[in-house]
């Protein structure tokens, strides 16, 4: 299988000037991308370090942010399971939060934005064919989990996604 | 028609001010608010009010109109130790007040909010953005029955005695925690505090609580109104970010128990933190809750069918900012066409607006980034090719309410594995789909990292039981809703959480046992 060197995670502009900033007071930085209810379903930032990655997480990609340490993003095995076939940008937007995600004393929130991954992606994500998605009518085929690419630990990535 | 429980002997129906009352609540703060928030709260430790350590404080809007209405003191690490010094200054006398006493306590606390319901019900409103029709009749009189029904529980509670033979007995006590953490999320500032307050206090814990950072202060209205019913260090508020506050806390070496609602990530790292210290932990942590309704809902057009309208509605609920909130609506296709035709009729229905005002049913999203949140996902269902079927945008009410963060009632019709099934939005944003029959049916409600809460709805009493044993959920209403009575258990499967909160279960979570193994026998054992 070939090495896949597609991303499938981005950063925007206004959200990696977040991390620079929150980068010089806290070191390197991690997001582990949350579930749930309450400030669920929002990728969460911590130090490197704070939270503990495992065997059911999986390594999405690590964001090139200029001038700071690559940012690896994570996120449950079992939820990656229904996220698969879409690629995520990390937006910032007004907001305060109530996780322990390291932003929220600047009154700032980082966000997910998605869109779906192209053909090309999907290929290349070990992901099968396209879903029909204007239809409806296709079910996600293919089940690659954990493709080489996805857990390789520094996925090329960057800056300027446009979400 | 009932929204949620309530005493009996109070009305149905929301809404039961004095014949006085306004249709439209004042904004507190205004000329003939029934509530006034101070300008700044501090924290509160050791039975007063303390200014922050290190001096600073944030800006609390109310999601009403965006509006700055109160700045909150930012706690940090040494907050958060003085409040649990405190808490263990009070712990030993708190700790050994006979049951009797902290019952007739909880009592009187219950006793000052009913006389002040409505006044609370308004500060929720305010600080959440949730309807006042919701806070007069479902938060407040819940969590006032709350604090009385643990008051019953602490004074029924009773110990053990094993015999295990004829000279040697077994007594099992029940004993306190000592200091016990609590976090709690915005979705029902007051009553998500109650429910973890009511227990931690009845089984004579002292308590360290950080409030969620969007909805620090209708708490203290609360605070206020009780201060002078519970001996200084018991409670405990420092008030701040995660961050900064909530991790303090969660990782203290001092306290005996922590308690959290809140989502996935948060909740590992409080279990990680747990693991650090040794304590034992209760999560709440969400869900994506099917609602199934079965053919036969559409045998007649009756109340119950009625009742069964309601039932899919209620996804807009709190604005669907409720962690079992029935955001999966699974309908049999053999009725599909028709009752999903009746439930938008009752979705349009759906009444939105200003939350101070007695008539509407669906006011705010409780922040900025909740909003923001919100809207992300209706751009992915759209994407994934989900039909929008009514709603899918921003709603601007105009005037001063243009500052507020409303979304209109959207509902969605797609497959259950597209994001918008599997992903809590929070918001209320229903995701519709059908079923063949009933494995089908339990097949995709069980399709799914959660296990919460479900509603399933039928004529058949039997198909009503096996549905509801058969989805993996803590909590199944069966031919109902988002009823939140307290000792009706509620906790999650799966990935929801640990523990069951609303029961006297739960001062298990919050009391050791202690047991004496007493011999006796007059004679040695005979070993040495």
């Amino acid at each position: 299988m070939p090495e896949a060197v597609l991303p499938r995670v981005a950063v925007t502009e206004a959200a990696a000037d977040m991390l620079r900033h929150l980068a010089a007071t806290n070191g390197p930085l991690m997001f582990h991308q949350s579930g749930g209810c309450c400030d669920g379903s929002s990728p969460m930032c911590y130090p490197v370090g704070m939270f503990r990655t495992g065997g059911s997480d999986v390594l999405l990609g690590a964001l090139e942010v200029e001038g700071i340490d690559p940012v690896e993003v994570y996120m449950s095995r079992s939820q990656f399971e229904y996220w698969k076939h879409t690629f995520l940008t990390i937006d910032i937007v007004d907001g305060r939060g109530s996780g322990f995600s390291i932003e929220a004393p600047e009154g700032k929130r980082f966000l997910i934005r998605s869109r779906l991954l192209d053909d090309a992606e999907l290929e290349a994500f070990g992901l099968g064919a396209p879903r029909i998605g204007a239809s409806g009518a296709a079910g996600l085929v293919g089940s690659g989990l954990a493709t080489p690419g996805l857990v390789a630990p520094r996925l090329a990535t960057h800056g300027g996604g446009d979400g | 028609m009932t929204i949620i429980d309530r005493p009996e002997a109070e009305a149905a129906q929301p809404a039961a001010p004095a014949s006085s009352a306004p249709t439209v609540y004042a904004n507190p703060g205004t000329e003939g608010s029934i509530v006034t928030f101070k300008p700044r709260y501090d924290n509160y430790i050791g039975g007063r009010y303390v200014p922050p350590a290190n001096g600073q404080y944030f800006q609390n809007p109310t999601p009403i109109t965006g509006q700055v209405f109160t700045e909150i003191a930012r706690g940090t690490a040494a907050d958060v130790d003085a409040a649990v010094e405190a808490g263990w200054k009070a712990f030993d006398a708190w700790g050994k007040t006979s049951v009797a006493e902290r019952a007739v306590i909880l009592n009187k606390i219950a006793d000052r909010m009913e006389q002040n319901l409505e006044l609370l019900a308004v500060a929720e409103t305010w600080e959440n953005g949730k309807p006042v029709r919701e806070t007069l009749a479902a938060d407040i009189p819940l969590a006032i029955d709350h604090f009385r029904y643990f008051a019953g529980c602490i004074r029924a509670q009773e110990g053990g005695i094993s015999e295990l033979d004829h000279d040697t007995v077994a007594y099992h006590f029940h004993e306190p925690l000592g200091v016990v953490g609590q976090i709690i999320p915005w979705n029902f500032p007051i009553l998500m505090a109650v429910w973890k307050l009511a227990p931690a206090l009845a089984a004579g814990n002292c308590i360290v609580l950080k409030p969620a950072e969007q909805t620090p202060a209708s708490i203290h209205v609360w605070l206020e109104l009780i201060e002078d019913l519970l001996p200084p260090g018991v409670l405990n508020i420092v008030n701040g970010f995660g961050i900064e506050a909530g991790a303090p806390l969660a990782s203290h070496p001092n306290i005996r128990k922590i308690a959290f609602t809140g989502e996935t990530t948060t909740g590992r790292l409080i279990m990680q933190y747990a693991s650090e210290n040794l304590i034992p932990v209760t999560l709440e942590l969400g869900g994506k809750s099917p609602n199934v309704f079965f053919a036969d809902v559409a045998d007649e057009k009756d109340s119950f069918y009625d009742k069964a309208l309601e039932g899919f509605t209620f996804f807009a609920l709190n604005q669907g900012e409720v962690c079992t909130c029935p955001s999966r609506a699974l309908v049999q296709r053999s009725i599909y066409d028709g009752f999903v035709a009746d439930g938008l009729d009752r979705v349009a229905k759906v009444k939105q607006g200003n939350p101070l005002d007695l008539s509407t049913m669906i006011g705010a999203q409780a922040s900025n980034d909740q909003l923001e949140k919100i809207l992300s996902y209706m751009d992915i269902g759209k994407q994934e090719g989900a039909k929008l079927l009514t709603g899918g945008e921003r709603a601007d009410l105009g005037g001063e309410l243009s500052g507020g963060f409303y979304v209109q009632p959207t509902v969605f019709e797609g497959r259950n594995d597209m994001r918008i099934f599997q992903e809590e939005i929070f918001g209320p944003v229903l995701a519709l789909t059908s079923f063949d029959d009933y494995d089908d049916a339990i097949s995709i409600a069980n399709d799914t990292l959660y296990g919460l809460g479900a509603g399933v709805w039928s004529r058949n009493g039997s198909q009503l039981y096996r549905a509801g044993r058969a989805i993996q959920a803590g909590r199944v209403w069966s031919n109902t809703y988002h009823q939140y009575p307290a000792h009706a258990a509620f906790g999650g499967y799966k990935q929801s959480g640990i523990g069951r909160e609303n029961h006297r279960m739960m001062l298990d979570h919050y009391q050791q046992t202690k047991n004496l193994l007493v011999s006796y026998a007059d004679g040695p054992m005979g070993f040495f």
